[in-house]
């Protein structure tokens, strides 16, 4: 037998209950990351891409959200059903996420240095670590992530940093823990362009180092092309389509898939690809059968009323979708 | 020595405030109906008695004359005469404001300290069946006046149980240690006489749990508000991805974000006590500025009410500067921006 995957997620489901019902975003993702593997997470805004990540580290607000169904699988154990004392394990040095926002994501009323000497202090087994130590690391976690006077930072706070300067430091502390996996939820979507491309690119770097295992979600399909292995297609709280990069950029299958291939690069913003009028779905009373139905060109009757099944395409090249069916 | 210039200027600006309050004191003793000289003396007082005493009371000056003097007096702690206790309005002071104080002392450790812990369990809960006894609880505290809550306590603990002691500060028959603070618990503590000290606090205990029900209940509204919202953040959602323990989480990264709305309350609910005590005071026949200062109101004890509004107007006024430094101190946004305006 061969060992299980470094994480596995086998149909999550994932609610929020709001005023009028529950909003049922993650409708049984599936998805596969390989020691060392760099994957690529892709989809428009809404689709329950960072919900997946929070569910895969249990950290989502509970309540609202409610992991409903499902498994997660981090070396083969079940993180949905880990006692707290293992979760701390596997959070940090297992598993660890550079959010989507620097600013949300860094707690206002701390300096860097607390913060930042706190992930370390944890990070070891015992937390006995003496100060001096913790302050040497805290100022190399900082210098590898190319900032500059490392020390006068661990005295700022977080509202005396620039956006990209916040977005180094998350990404410094998510670095800091040795992370076997690392979780970058489109860092620095919110900064222009150039700083945004400088992060990725020293992200990129560390993680190669360091061959650490990383999911990349990520809106900039050419970012996605460069430094990914293989590529996760989302739509509506379902994965919808996986390959090899190269293989998915030659040959996408999903109808929703080739109108993002189709459409600019970037897929920030409302309705992402020219090629697909539409939105994406509401989560109160989601589409019935496949959720891409409403917007699908090629729709068919059977697709109205049930799921479709992932059909093997291809090596390592699944699609959920009727038009691949035999 | 920022903090220093800090509260510095937070002083100064209080002076101003304080002479505004003073003005308004003074104006509202000319301005209500009735002859001070003539109250002071009695109706059956013969005419130049009471001209003497006007003449003396400078009441026949003009008005900002009158202001003057009244403020250099006040300034030095010369309120003059109490029309109903005949002594030193300063004495009377002197005597009641710390049996007063040391009751919103206890309130206000209560109010603090209950209420964050509830507000915090209810937060951790939410909407579990321990937040939904926590939150009703709080809103009975909320609506229910503090005589209420005097009454009962005095009632069920008091008479029917007689765990605690109802009436007074202190045992007769137990002599009263040198005052130094005026605080009985404190004296005793400095005077070395635990037989007092445990006395006292048994004394103090009710009426400083029925004064704080209101305060508590509210603190714990607060606390569970900002918590349970600042529980759903995305930097609440890092540190647990960072692998930072629950307790570390709980006790220091959500905590401090979460005080900053509580204590400006507390703060506000603090002082209020000192001045809302006066049915508190009354049930558990507690010597107090609440009820001295409403006694004045009521005989029209001009000296004795500009008194007491000043000593609760400072009160204020100090509290006020204390939240501000705390807050400072919680929440670098403020420190900061404040020191960029420097
Ligand atoms: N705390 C919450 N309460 C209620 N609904 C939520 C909450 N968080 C997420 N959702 C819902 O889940 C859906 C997916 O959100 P999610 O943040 O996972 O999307 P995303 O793919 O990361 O989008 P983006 O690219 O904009 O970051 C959203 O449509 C939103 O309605
Ligand atoms: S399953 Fe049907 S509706 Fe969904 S993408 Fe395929 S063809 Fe379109
Ligand atoms: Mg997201």
């Amino acid at each position: 037998m061969n060992t299980p995957p470094l994480l596995e997620v086998r149909n999550l489901q994932v609610h929020f209950r709001v005023f009028g019902g529950y909003l049922k975003v993650l409708d049984g993702v599936n998805l596969v990351v390989r020691a060392g593997e760099k994957v690529g997470l892709v989809g428009e805004s809404g689709c329950g891409k960072t919900t997946t990540m929070k569910a895969i580290l249990r950290i989502l607000p509970e309540p609202p959200a409610q992991i409903v169904g499902g498994h997660v699988l981090f070396r083969g154990k079940d993180v949905l059903k880990m006692r707290p004392q293992e979760l701390r394990r596997l959070r940090g040095r297992g598993i660890s996420m550079v959010f989507q926002d620097p600013t949300a994501a860094l707690n206002p009323v701390f300096t860097i240095g607390q913060q930042l000497g706190d992930v370390i202090r944890y990070s070891h087994s015992d937390g006995r670590v003496d100060a001096g130590q913790i302050r040497l690391k805290a100022l190399q976690a900082l210098k590898e992530v190319a900032l500059a006077d490392p020390e006068r930072l661990l005295d700022s706070y977080p509202i005396q940093l620039s956006g990209g300067m916040r977005q180094r430091v998350c990404i410094a502390m998510a670095l800091a823990t040795q992370p076997e996996l690392l979780i970058a939820d489109e860092p620095g979507t919110s900064l222009d362009v150039t700083i945004q491309d400088q992060i990725l690119r020293l992200l990129h770097n560390l993680v190669v180092e360091r061959n650490t295992s990383v999911i990349l979600i990520t809106h900039t399909l050419g970012v996605v092309r460069e430094v990914t292995d293989r590529v996760y297609v989302m739509y509506a709280g379902t994965i919808v389509e996986s390959a090899p990069t190269k293989v998915l950029f030659a040959n996408p299958m999903f109808p929703y898939t080739r109108g993002l291939m189709q459409s600019v690069p970037r897929l920030s913003g409302g309705g992402v690809a020219e090629g697909i009028p539409g939105r994406i779905p509401n989560y109160l009373n989601p589409p019935t059968g496949c959720r891409f139905h409403p917007r699908c060109p090629h729709v068919m009757e059977v697709c109205r009323h049930e799921k479709p099944p992932v059909f093997t395409v291809g090596e390592e090249h699944y699609v959920a979708c009727y038009l691949y069916a035999s | 020595m920022r903090l220093v210039i800090f509260i510095l200027k937070r002083a100064l600006h209080s002076i101003f405030v304080l002479l505004g309050l003073s003005v308004v004191i003074f104006a509202i003793s000319r301005v209500l109906p009735g002859d001070p000289a003539r109250m002071a003396v009695g109706a059956r007082a013969p005419q130049w008695v009471v001209d003497n005493l006007r003449a003396q009371m400078h009441l026949d000056e003009p008005l900002y004359v009158q202001y003057g003097y009244w403020l250099i007096d006040a300034l030095q702690g010369k309120f003059g005469i109490s029309l109903v206790t005949r002594r030193e309005v300063a004495e009377d002071i002197k005597e009641f404001f710390p049996a007063t104080f040391e009751l919103a002392l206890f309130a206000g450790i209560l109010m603090g300290g209950l209420g964050i812990l509830l507000g915090t369990i209810s937060a951790r809960h939410k909407d579990k069946w321990i937040d939904n006894v926590v939150r009703v609880l709080s809103y009975l505290g909320v609506v229910t006046p503090a005589f209420v809550f005097a009454i009962i306590f005095m009632l069920v603990f008091g008479y029917w149980l007689k765990w605690l002691p109802t009436i007074g500060r202190l045992s007769e028959g137990l002599t009263r240690p040198p005052v130094i603070t005026g605080l009985m618990t404190i004296d005793a503590l400095l005077a070395g006489d635990l037989v007092v000290f445990w006395d006292a606090l048994k004394h103090i205990v009710l009426p400083a749990i029925a004064l704080a029900m209101g305060g508590l209940a509210q603190e714990a509204r607060i606390t569970r508000a900002t918590m349970s919202d600042n529980l759903t953040k995305d930097y609440i959602a890092a540190e647990r991805a960072l692998g930072i323990p629950e307790r570390v989480i709980m006790g220091k990264y959500l905590l401090k974000p979460s005080l900053i709305p509580t204590i400006s309350i507390l703060g506000l609910d603090f002082a209020g006590t000192l001045s809302s005590a006066f049915l508190v005071e009354l049930i558990f026949n507690w010597p107090g500025i609440s009820r001295y200062g409403i006694n004045a109101m009521l005989r029209k004890d001009l000296n004795a009410i500009a008194a007491v509004i000043l000593v609760l107007g400072v009160v204020f006024i100090v509290v006020n500067i204390i939240v501000d430094i705390v807050v400072a101190y919680l929440d670098p946004r403020i420190r900061l921006s404040a020191e960029r305006s420097e």
